[in-house]
């Protein structure tokens, strides 16, 4: 099933099983949506479910916190989460505190959904992935889905969830045809181990999982055999899945593609090193992208990003420089 | 007087028509990427406003080809920027969404609605408090008005007492959808009334949209305050590339295509005796040449180097860029 017929799966399912979850969002509506996730609900459930919003990033979010306030449950699309950074107030100020400041008397089953990452030459306002903005903010979860299965159980557990959740996704996944898994018991919270291996543990989510199965396949050819980790969720991140790799394999890359520094790979190898410095037989590798703005060329762009190539040489080169 | 404006207009929106139609093959040929916004169908607002305004600072949204054409910067340099070449506008790292001439006071293409409009009261602010008089034009769609961003900067341009024009292009949609679904006020202008003087005009007729242009911009620098037009408009392609418009009915498109600004600006002259259907032949002929030039320049540009990557960042020993 495409990624995304497996997001409108889950919306679809949700507003099916419960007259409370709405969506709104730019273009969701009459449209069907920018990335056509949301195409036919609003022929099914009618604009009062599924509401067209104005240009209005921090008001669509805030507009979706009172009605969750009210016990509704809206799921509010952003249309890519470079716009997201309008609606910075209400997610960081509101969204993630207005819980925990009211002694715990507001519920907040919100879900802000968001497409991020680099395409194909959006350039540099389109192209950004700013995961770590949201992970690092406590109050909310992040939940990221990198094929179908991820995409429909985790979308669908964040709606049932009674708190508030960035759902991101990859905007160059939607087209992408994935197995949807029947697993019942999906549970975003538990890292998902896409492949094991003995030698190395590589971390990573979103997009670029299937980048690094694509590069420990051509390592295994070297004979380097890599454990695949696929973080589901961001905040919290399930370290107990990675420790327990890690104390097998020794070794930690992480790899996504946002500026490498401040972002997912600074945490995961810190949490590592506390934890497990003394099992460690490399120091940590993060492969990421460039501290850069995504330029438009495309040649430019795609030396930004890590590409299988560049996962697969850099490893390689990584792991030789420490007697693997 | 209206001869040479109309041989100006027709030049600059047939060049800026021809482009586009251009741009649009050579993106299916795979020259061109990313998002690509025509403004085919806006080209009487585009070049009636930079033509009107003369001179002073531009800042525009995505969908800014044709404005940055009227604006004088050569087609060649944008068509080597949509290329991605080294030798393009903003060096092929902008693209489409991201041409920039400080030189020309042309300030971009921005890729996020509504977000150049507290930049326009900025410079503004800053033309004025250095004892210039030109003012900005700031040009943006119906969509962006719905934005707190857009409220903001009327508020802030009308209290501080700048002189930007705000040119509203209402062409009746953001992406898929209408205005009606969007904007509680159907009349743009309106949301202006109360804090500067406010507009609308038939944004088709590209005299029409000169006038309105000239007359606030007379405004803007003799009192150094804001003025508001809506110029009711219509594009004839889909939002951008990835979209085929396909919401909109036929008959509706086919009603506004029968206003094509172009075939309004030749009607109007050749009845008039503005313009005759040889010069406008010859200028047809010096347009072809111009982006037959255009394409042959953007293919045979190089790319940039690698070493582009990190260059333009930070500017390391900065000197004073104003021009
Ligand atoms: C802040 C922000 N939100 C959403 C978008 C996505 N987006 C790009 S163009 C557009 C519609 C804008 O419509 P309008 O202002 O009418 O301009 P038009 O394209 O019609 O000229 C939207 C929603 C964006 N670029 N920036
Ligand atoms: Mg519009």
């Amino acid at each position: 099933m495409l990624y995304r017929d497996a997001l409108n799966l889950a919306l679809d399912h949700a507003m099916e099983q419960d007259p409370r979850v709405l969506l709104l969002g730019e273009d969701v509506g009459f449209y069907g949506g920018n990335y056509k996730v949301t195409d036919g609900l609003y022929v099914k459930y009618g604009p009062k479910r599924v509401i067209d919003t104005p240009i209005a990033e921090n008001s669509i979010v805030g507009t979706a916190i009172g009605m969750a306030m009210m016990g509704l449950r809206p799921v509010a699309e952003i249309m890519t989460a470079n716009f997201a950074m309008l609606a910075m107030d209400q997610v960081v100020n509101q969204m993630a505190k207005l819980r925990y400041m009211s002694g715990g008397k507001i519920f907040l089953p919100l879900v802000v959904r968001m497409p991020q990452g680099v395409a194909k030459q959006l350039a540099a306002q389109h192209s950004q992935s700013l995961e770590h903005l949201f992970a690092s903010v406590p109050g909310l979860y992040v939940f990221c889905a990198s094929d179908s299965t991820s995409a429909y159980h985790g979308l669908l557990y964040a709606i049932k969830l009674d708190d508030p959740v960035i759902f991101l996704e990859h905007v160059l996944l939607y087209g992408v045809d994935f197995p949807l898994e029947n697993s019942k018991d999906f549970n975003p919270f538990q890292a998902r181990v896409l492949k094991e291996g003995k030698d190395i543990t590589v971390v990573s989510y979103l997009k670029m999982v299937h980048d690094v199965l694509k590069a420990c396949q051509w390592l295994e050819e070297e004979g380097l055999y890599c454990e695949v980790i696929d973080l589901v969720s961001l905040r919290p991140i399930d370290f107990e899945t990675i420790y327990s790799s890690v104390k097998k394999t020794k070794r930690l890359v992480v790899v996504y593609e946002a500026p490498k520094s401040f972002g997912l790979g600074a945490e995961v190898s810190a949490r590592v090193c506390e934890e497990l410095f003394y099992f460690l037989d490399a120091p940590p590798l993060r492969i990421a992208g460039g501290e850069v703005p995504i330029p438009y060329n495309r040649r430019l762009e795609l030396l930004a990003i890590p590409t299988p190539e560049r996962i697969y040489s850099q490893i390689l080169s990584w792991s030789k420089s420490h007697g693997l | 007087m209206s001869q040479t404006l109309a041989e100006k207009f027709y030049y600059l929106m047939k060049l800026g028509r021809e482009l586009e139609v251009r741009c649009k093959e050579e993106y299916l040929k795979g020259n061109i990427s990313g998002f690509l916004h025509l403004a085919i169908g806006e080209e009487a607002v585009h070049v009636g406003a930079v033509i009107g305004f003369g001179k002073g600072d531009l800042f525009c949204p995505y969908r800014e080809h044709v404005l940055a054409l009227a604006r004088g910067i050569e087609a060649k340099y944008i068509m080597a920027e949509l290329f991605g070449k080294v030798t393009g506008v903003s060096k092929g790292k902008g693209g489409s969404m991201h041409l920039y001439e400080p030189k020309m006071d042309f300030y971009g293409g921005n890729a996020i609605v509504a977000a150049h409009l507290p930049h326009a009261v900025g410079a503004a602010y800053a033309r004025k408090l250095m004892g210039e008089k030109a003012g900005v034009l700031a040009i943006f769609g119906d969509g962006a008005t719905n934005s707190g961003t857009f409220f903001e900067s009327i508020n802030m341009a009308s209290l501080w007492e700048v002189p930007v024009l705000f040119l509203c292009e209402n062409n009746q949609y953001a992406i898929g959808t209408h205005i009606s679904r969007s904007s509680a006020l159907k009349d743009l202008y309106l949301k202006a009334r109360d804090y500067m003087p406010s507009v609308q005009v038939d944004g088709m007729d590209v005299f029409v949209v000169y006038e309105a242009v000239v007359k606030a911009k007379e405004y803007i620098e003799e009192y150094g305050k804001p003025y508001f037009i809506e110029a009711l408009t219509y594009r004839f392609e889909g939002h951008s590339m990835a979209d085929k418009g396909d919401y909109r009915s036929p008959r509706e498109i086919e009603s506004f295509k029968r206003r094509d600004p172009i075939k309004l600006l030749v009607d109007k002259s050749l009845q008039m005796g503005w313009l005759t259907e040889e010069q406008i032949r010859l200028m047809d002929q010096k347009i072809e040449k111009v982006i037959e030039e255009a394409v042959e320049f953007a293919l045979n540009s190089p790319e940039p180097s690698e070493g582009e990557l990190y260059t333009d960042l930070y500017c390391g020993v900065c000197s004073d860029v104003i021009p």
